[in-house]
């Protein structure tokens, strides 16, 4: 079987293993420390020194960059993980016992749906104190509804084969049928989805931190630091306009590679999804 | 017409049931929560005297349920409460500052839905010819961007750079004339349009695609009609009611993407109302602002769905 790669992916590809090369080696790689200040100017031009100049007081932009990279990856990552284990476990669970549970999971999914992500998560941080976990919880669980319908579509196709009927007949509890017969088989399509969960997870964080409700200063991530250099954009200084193509750089990569998933995996079915 | 009305009605009672789900979630989502909410708005160094007046003004010594009755009420009257931080009603602020956001959110729509449908046909026209992937790769390029992202990058270069629009919407006058209103929100309404246009082509495209594939459309071809008057006559007809859907989603969507929008171009909207409180932690004003947020999604939710039902002849049978 030859894998060909079109180009598009293999520049995803490499521009993701690149991001979470940064996010992993952030320490290393960072010339200075991300909450050190290293100049007593503000937002200098870009130098030998400082490469891509300094912030709005007079930290490295490169270096809190590097570690806004690795905070918002980190963050993400988790989101994106919390949501698909949540999502799916549900999502398989209303398929496999259908009647009462599947109502009433899915109407309360329905409802989850029907307020906008967004507002819906700044309602919660106008109570909760805005904390790493706060943040993570609130996303990856908003972001779960999404993956329990499409577990759960995927889910009530398998639940009719017949193995899963010699499963239930075999008298196998629901954690088997749902971790041994159904979850092998709704993988490709959850794996195709993830990348499209993750690129929402980064959106998402960036959004609420560049509306001061995500990571607090003096910690970075991307969004944030778009926050603190916004000010500068109005006298001509482009500090703010690096971490926001850095977002939609990261973005546009992890979108390329779920493409190429997405594509393959429906190709692998034999037709469109 | 008796099936239709019967179906349109239990359509619009559904809705009306979904907001008053929503209002329940929006306010348990900010009164039950762990931990104290007047210790929550005040921080640690609150004084306890401090804290039990928040918490006699906010109502926390009566019951949950009794409290949710008297804001529900409360909102059905059209009086939405005060401000916490501010003391005054809560009705005034929002009344000019929901004017302005639709102001803005009608303008951007204006200029974005014929433009996503007119691109829309044309990507399908020159399907996988050189159009059709410009369009491809500029909608995934957009879709990728938060909104902030390109709000900033259109305000540094056509704002700052090139002095062709104000860089802000400070400037903003709701009683000035119409042009000079319009001068002021050009880029807040490029960004938006921009935003919504990305989804609105890739979902109009998907949805003409999707009519383009039927059998009909193949006899129509093989017939030798031009591919335009195929469009025209047989496409176009049974691609309204999708298209239509795919324009009140995304005009849902544009009420939010205005939230981030307004606070790029420091716009005096509802959005930069609700962020600017949520900050504050001022609960009757994020929990007025939230259920005004769903009422307007769940509102063009259900438009889109009324106008599938009425342009979808099947759907108006149903099984």
């Amino acid at each position: 079987m030859n894998i060909r790669i079109p180009f598009a992916a293999l520049l995803g590809l490499f521009f993701t293993g690149l991001f979470f090369f940064v996010a992993i080696f952030a320490p290393l790689l960072a010339p200075y420390g991300y909450d050190q200040v290293v100049s007593n100017g503000f937002w200098e031009p870009a130098s030998a020194e400082y490469w891509l100049g300094t912030d709005g007081i007079g930290r490295d932009l490169l270096s809190r960059i590097i570690y806004g990279i690795r905070t918002t990856i980190w963050i993400a990552t988790l989101a994106t993980l919390l949501s698909f284990f949540t999502g799916s476990v549900l999502g398989f669970l209303a398929a496999v016992s259908g009647g009462w549970v599947d109502q009433l999971l899915s109407r309360f999914v329905d409802l989850m749906m029907s307020i906008p992500s967004l507002i819906f998560a700044l309602v919660i941080l106008s109570i909760t104190p805005i904390s790493i976990t706060v943040l993570i919880l609130v996303i990856g669980l908003l972001d779960s509804t999404r993956v329990y319908r499409l577990a759960r579509a995927v889910a009530v196709d398998i639940t009719v084969m017949e193995y899963v009927e010699a499963a239930k007949l075999r008298g196998e509890k629901y954690a088997w049928i749902i971790f041994r017969e159904i979850l092998p088989n709704a993988l490709s399509p959850l794996v195709a989805e993830m990348g499209l969960r993750f690129i929402f997870s980064v959106l998402f964080i960036s959004t609420l931190s560049f509306l001061g409700l995500g990571i607090q200063p003096p910690q970075a991530d991307l969004g944030g630091i778009v926050r603190e250099n916004a000010e500068g954009l109005t006298y001509g200084i482009g500090a703010a306009l690096y971490p926001a193509i850095t977002i939609a750089l990261l973005a546009i990569s992890v979108n390329l590679v779920a493409d190429w998933i997405l594509a393959r995996t429906t190709s692998l079915k034999g037709g469109r999804g | 017409m008796g099936p239709i009305a019967r179906l349109l009605a239990q359509r619009i009672s559904l809705g009306l049931l979904l907001l008053f789900l929503v209002s329940i979630v929006i306010f348990v989502g900010t009164s039950i929560l762990p931990g104290d909410v007047a210790q929550q708005i005040l921080g640690q160094s609150a004084t306890p005297e401090a804290l039990a007046n928040l918490r006699e003004e906010l109502g926390v010594n009566e019951p949950a349920v009794t409290r949710y009755f008297n804001w529900l009420g409360g909102i059905l009257t059209g009086d939405l409460g005060t401000a916490l931080t501010s003391g005054q009603s809560i009705n005034e602020a929002i009344g000019k500052r929901l004017t302005n956001t639709l102001f803005l959110a009608i303008c951007a729509a204006v200029i974005a839905v014929p433009l996503a449908i007119f691109l829309g046909l044309l990507a399908v026209r020159y399907q996988e010819r050189w159009p059709d992937k410009l369009i491809s790769a500029s909608t995934l390029t957009t879709i990728s961007m938060p909104e902030f992202v390109i709000g900033y990058i259109m305000m540094f270069i056509f704002g700052v750079q090139l002095r062709w629009f104000s860089p802000t919407a400070v400037g903003y006058r709701p009683d000035a004339d119409f042009f000079t209103r319009l001068e002021s929100i050009a880029l807040p309404v490029a960004v938006l349009t921009l935003v919504v246009l990305a989804h609105m082509m890739r979902m109009t495209r998907a949805a003409i695609l999707n009519v383009m594939q039927s059998a009909y459309i193949e006899t129509a071809e093989l017939k030798g009609m031009s591919s335009f008057s195929v469009i025209r006559k047989h496409a176009f007809p049974n691609a309204i009611s999708p298209v239509v859907n795919v324009v009140m989603l995304n005009l849902a969507y544009l009420v939010v993407g205005v939230v981030v929008v307004e606070v790029v171009f420091v716009y005096p909207g509802m959005g930069q109302y609700l962020v600017d409180h949520v900050t504050k932690r001022d609960l009757p004003v994020v929990q007025a602002c939230g259920i005004i947020f769903a009422a307007i999604y769940i509102g063009l939710n259900l438009v889109a769905d009324v106008v599938s039902i009425l342009t979808n002849p099947r759907l108006r049978h149903p099984k």
